[in-house]
């Protein structure tokens, strides 16, 4: 080996699935370092002598990397060379290694080395019990923000980016036969099985590499070594059409319905920005129609002294960083195990040309294969015994070792201290059930393996190999054989021979149950033994929990935090109930589990929101005149999702005097508003006369054809809920406008009653909102601007108010409507939608000499204002009916057929005296003008809380009449014409208004009578 | 996210296609003038809201526009029938048999 590892101290001289020939250079904390290209970050940091990479989240205690893979709970870095590309809370064990990555500690202040808070922990240590932030921080409740960013900091949670993300990011719909998740022996032969059996299938897996275990174990198949079997299957795999390989991909949710979402790493793995046009990630959701759940077992670590020092590790990590990496994390090891299993990591460093220093077996008499090979390597075993505490503060440097009773709860014979930097554990191993209990699946424990396997479920879901306690290669491959077979056979297709290959036979001894290893103390006076390192839960926190009273696991969970935030209890949480058991002297089932929620490891907010984000997050509506509003300067508002044109300013005007000039242009000549976005609804039926009488609280029954009417639409409950204006157009045919917000409120409204209530009415409803193009003229030479655009006779006498009448406008067929929502002479002209920005461009052609203005929906509020009109949403709330209104003119208690919204009108509530009823509102001093919202009260002097009577729902200042206009609720107001009522600001000002008819323009009708 | 048969369309669709619309089979009281106030409260207001089967009126807002109703069972939200307005279901909770 001629390659400089001077750097990384625990870099072996061979081996592993790295590329010496790639050095790659990265930065952590600050300081350069060197790995190489197949590196994780974790791998690199340890082949670098990294030994702490953050600080624990309560106690501050030094912590270095402990797993290998997606459970390692300390590792949780911050990635990102610039302030856009920062990405929180990535697990250094799944961050592959790429030229010039950037990470950063997420906790530690100063700097872990050397971290202040660590002082705190060391003192505050006994003072920070669980329960700890309910029982401090709770009083007084003003001071919790300051704690918060206190604590929030002293955490360690990562930060977002302050700048905009540079990235792309995806979303892709993905449909299968069959999702597999895990791409480990028991997901590479299911994906083998249903590939040759021609399924559409998907596999996908957390790592960058396909082969699981099979990468970080010496393991023959076939007699070569398991890497070659996994490269020779990935190798057929991707020679098939229907087969989606999907590596960097860690399946996170699983949803209803076998839904489930897949982030997919494309080019986070290896540049800190996607190159020019890649997308950086992609979520996958996928529809399957069966799932495969292989996803393996995460090693438990046991619970001992001390066991968060660096060094102290789980086992079969110690195993993938040797076989994987080429990297020995540390010098002289001790391995303490419950099982033989775990001999593999002894046997590994063993072969590395490191130091064993003993294995320390918490049973009597080991026998296996491993274990005989441990002692042809002469390796120590001490026997009944366990590691009752590790020493060190930066980085393990002994341990302590004492004989444990049969049941493995209590120390039964003298401590031998021994030099070591390195403590690997193994208390067995847990299926990872994550993705299974998604769904709701409850857990099932099992005293075979010492674990918990998926539960019972009504998705199509099946699993195979270590997810069900089946730990062997052996097992792991057939079962992934059968699951395939149970899945075509489910969806119908043949199954093609598939050949297993051939393992090891290797024997293995029965494990023991063992999880807390006891101390010489009692566990609250012990040195801390961490259960959760992620959320600082120790054994003593979760007695203490019990202690306290609480029983339930779910409560356990939440007054400790174990299992909280990122980590989601990987490691921890079968130690923490198994602690919890024995303390509430009952067995780990029947402590219950907690259950797991998506998402598996966290999700970026880039992935989630893919391309709804910037001009693409919600579809925006235009009128066909929308360019013309552009081009005049228009500002806009927003009304659902149309932009509609708000006012139009001229020079330098304000808004209020922008208003003030279309409003008196209105009144005085005529103005033109673009009413395209009032929703339109075509209907159309023998019946559809009927079936407005039933949704409309008026009668419709005598409405000729040629004639409008306004209507009001109530709910059940009799209140308002949109309004609008129909119109006859034959027959059995009409056209209903509604609101512009409301237009799908309302058509799926008249379709719920008619299908579910009224189906034998002959009528049909269809959304006509776009065909259309609305301009409205408005304003006494209204009649005189059309006449130089139709030859049709639009007089008095021809075109009474109320009518419509089709004529051509502008050279083109057009519905023009006599009605006013400004209380103007006033003409709706409809023409399809395409010819909307001709005709709008012909009548100002033609307007010049009446100075046709623009106006926008500002300016409408106020005239219809100005008119007391109503604005469904702005004066009514929803627990207004037509009487609170004054509207009782638009309500026909005659009709047959009990209206939508009459027997709801009639409730006991709805008849009482003394509602708030809508009023005009005229304040006193006429430049007054009410904020809309304002609460009346009737005596200014009243003490505080007044007693209010009503809110301002409307109020403008009208240039017209150069006074304020305002309407209103106020309780019983309808009764109450010319009584006063006070309005109390919040600056102190309190405005006095005259309550009073809400029609302050031209009572009598006069305008628009012309 | 659900996956829906709609009976109308005769498909799967994504839920996204679909809105609820509450519970299935409240009629209408066919006389609504002749109801005292606390049963037009009850038809306006009150709901079941069972652990288990539950049947529920759903609309292909995005597709047909069509209303149809669902049983599905509110605890592990599995579908077990989809069934057009007018005709009966034929899964329903053990009590109710």
């Amino acid at each position: 080996m001629t390659q400089d590892l001077s750097k990384q101290s625990n870099r072996l001289q061979e081996g592993g699935r790295i590329d010496r020939s790639k050095p790659l250079t990265f930065t952590y904390n600050g300081k350069q370092y060197k790995g190489f290209d197949g590196d994780t970050l974790a791998s690199a940091l340890l082949a670098n002598g990294v030994d702490i990479i953050g600080r624990s989240f309560k106690y501050s205690r030094p912590r270095g990397i402990v797993a290998a893979g997606a459970e390692e709970p300390n590792a949780i870095m911050q990635i990102g060379s610039t302030e856009a590309t920062q990405i929180p809370n990535v697990r250094a064990t799944q961050q592959s290694l790429y030229a010039g990555l950037v990470a950063s500690s997420t906790n530690g202040w100063p700097n872990v080395e050397m971290d202040l808070m660590g002082l705190v922990g060391k003192i505050g240590g006994k003072m920070m019990p669980p329960g700890f932030y309910y029982k401090t921080f709770m009083y007084p409740k003003s001071m919790w923000e300051t704690y918060e960013s206190y604590i929030r900091k002293a955490a360690g949670l990562g930060r977002a980016p302050k700048e905009n993300d540079p990235d792309i990011y995806d979303k892709m719909n993905q449909h299968c036969d069959l999702l597999i998740v895990g791409a480990g022996p028991a997901g590479l032969m299911a994906a083998l099985t249903a590939a040759r059996s021609g399924a559409r299938v998907i596999i996908a897996d957390e790592q960058s590499e396909f082969g699981g275990s099979l990468l970080s174990s010496k393991e023959m198949l076939n007699g070569k070594p398991a890497a070659e079997w996994v490269k020779d299957v990935v190798q057929e795999l991707s020679g098939f059409d229907d087969v989606l390989m999907l590596p960097n991909s860690q399946v996170n949710g699983y949803h209803d319905h076998n839904f489930l979402t897949i982030q997919q790493h494309c080019t986070d793995q290896f540049a800190d920005r996607a190159p020019n046009g890649q997308i950086a990630q992609r979520l996958h959701r996928v529809r399957a129609k069966w799932v495969v759940l292989a996803t393996g077992a995460h090693e438990r670590p046991l619970v001992y002294g001390n066991n968060d020092v660096p060094g102290c590790m789980v086992a079969n990590a110690v195993s993938t960083y040797i076989n994987r990496y080429g990297v020995a994390p540390g010098k002289d090891l001790v391995l303490m195990t419950s099982n033989d299993n775990a001999y593999r990591a002894a046997l590994d460093w063993h072969d590395a040309g490191r130091n064993v220093v003993a294995i320390v077996d918490s049973r009597k008499n080991p026998q296996g294969t491993f274990v005989d090979a441990a002692r042809d390597r002469g390796i120590s075993i001490i026997v009944g015994s366990g590691v009752i505490e590790a020493h060190g503060s930066k980085r393990v440097s002994g341990v302590s070792i004492a004989p444990l009773n049969d049941a493995g709860d209590a120390v039964v014979g003298p401590i031998i201290k021994m030099a070591a930097d390195t403590v690997a554990t193994s208390g067995g191993w847990s299926p990872v059930i994550h993705l299974s209990c998604h769904t709701g699946a409850r857990p099932v424990w099992n005293d075979e393996i010492l674990g918990f396997t998926p539960g019972a479920t009504y998705q199509k879901q099946l699993t195979a190999g270590a997810i069900n306690g089946a730990f062997s290669t052996a097992q792991a491959l057939s079962e992934g054989v059968k699951v395939a077979s149970d899945a075509l056979s489910q969806l119908g297709l043949a199954k093609s021979d598939v050949a297993l290959p051939e393992t090891e036979v290797v024997e293995e001894g029965k494990a023991m149950a063992l999880f807390h290893i006891p101390h010489t103390k009692p566990t609250s006076k012990a040195p801390k033994q961490f259960v959760d390192y992620q959320n600082d839960v120790t054994a003593a926190g979760i007695e203490l929990a019990c202690r306290e009273g609480f029983e339930s696991i779910e409560h356990v969970k939440r007054y400790t935090a174990m299992g909280f935030g990122t980590d989601q209890g990987k490691l921890g949480n079968i130690n923490g109930m198994a602690i919890a058991a024995k303390m509430l002297n009952q067995t780990i089932p029947q402590t219950g589990t907690t259950i797991f929620r998506p998402n598996y490891t966290p999700v970026t907010f880039g992935a989630i929101a893919g391309r709804d984000c910037g001009e693409l997050f919600d579809p925006e509506r235009y009128t066909a005149m929308h360019a013309w509003h552009v081009e005049h300067g228009a500002k806009f508002e927003d009304v659902g999702q149309w932009k509609r044109a708000w006012y139009y300013p001229k020079g330098n005007e304000t808004m209020q005097q922008a208003l003030d000039r279309e409003c008196l242009a209105t009144r005085k000549s005529v103005g033109i508003l673009d009413a395209s976005t009032l929703g339109k609804i075509d209907i159309q039926g023998k019946d559809a006369r009927e079936f407005l009488g039933r949704v409309y609280t008026n009668a419709w029954a005598k409405l000729p054809v040629g004639k409008c009417r306004y209507g009001l639409m109530c709910g059940e409950d009799g209140m308002v809920f949109d309004d609008g204006v129909t119109s006859c157009l034959a027959e059995n045919h009409f056209l209903m406008t509604t609101t512009s917000g409301g237009a799908a409120r309302v058509l799926s409204w008249l379709e719920i009653y008619h299908q579910t209530e009224w189906p034998e009415l002959e009528v049909y409803f269809n959304s006509v909102t776009d065909h259309w193009s609305t301009m409205t003229i408005s304003g006494p030479n209204s009649r005189k601007l059309l006449e130089k655009l139709t030859d049709y006779d639009v007089s008095k006498e021809n075109m009474a108010f109320m009518d419509w009448k089709p004529m051509t406008v502008a050279g083109v067929p057009a519905r023009v409507f006599r009605i006013s929502f400004t209380g103007e002479l006033s003409f709706e002209i409809n023409v399809q939608a395409n010819y909307g920005l001709h005709v709008w461009k012909a009548l100002f052609e033609h307007g010049e000499e009446f100075n046709l203005t623009p106006y926008g929906t500002e300016t409408m509020h106020i005239l219809r204002a100005e008119k007391g009109f109503i604005i469904a949403g702005q004066d009514t709330d929803g627990s207004v009916h037509p009487f609170d209104l004054g509207m009782s003119w638009a309500v026909s208690m005659q009709k047959p057929f009990s209206f939508i919204g009459k027997r709801g009108m009639q409730r006991e509530d709805c008849v009482r005296e003394n509602r708030k009823q809508l009023v005009g509102l005229k304040t006193i001093d006429p430049k007054a003008v009410l904020p809309e919202g304002a609460q009346g009260v009737l005596d200014p002097k009243a003490p505080v809380p007044m007693p209010m009577v009503g809110h301002v729902t409307s109020s403008y200042w009208s240039a017209n009449l150069n006074r304020s206009v305002a309407m209103g609720f106020v309780k019983g107001g309808l009764n109450k014409m010319g009584e006063r009522v006070f309005y109390p600001l919040a600056d102190g000002r309190v405005i006095e208004a005259e309550i009073c008819s809400p029609v302050f323009l031209d009572p009598k009708g006069e305008r628009q009578n012309v | 996210m659900f996956h829906i048969y709609c009976p109308h369309c005769c498909e799967y669709r994504e839920e996204e296609e679909f809105h609820a619309a509450g519970q299935s089979h409240i009629a209408r009281p066919l006389d609504p003038d002749a109801c005292t106030d606390k049963e037009w409260g009850e038809y306006m207001y009150f709901r079941a809201n069972p652990r288990g089967i539950h049947h529920e009126l759903w609309v292909h807002a995005a597709g047909c526009r069509k209303f149809f109703n669902i049983t599905r069972n509110t605890q592990t939200y599995e579908i077990k029938e989809v069934y057009k307005v007018g005709e009966k279901p034929s899964v329903v909770a053990d009590e109710a048999k």
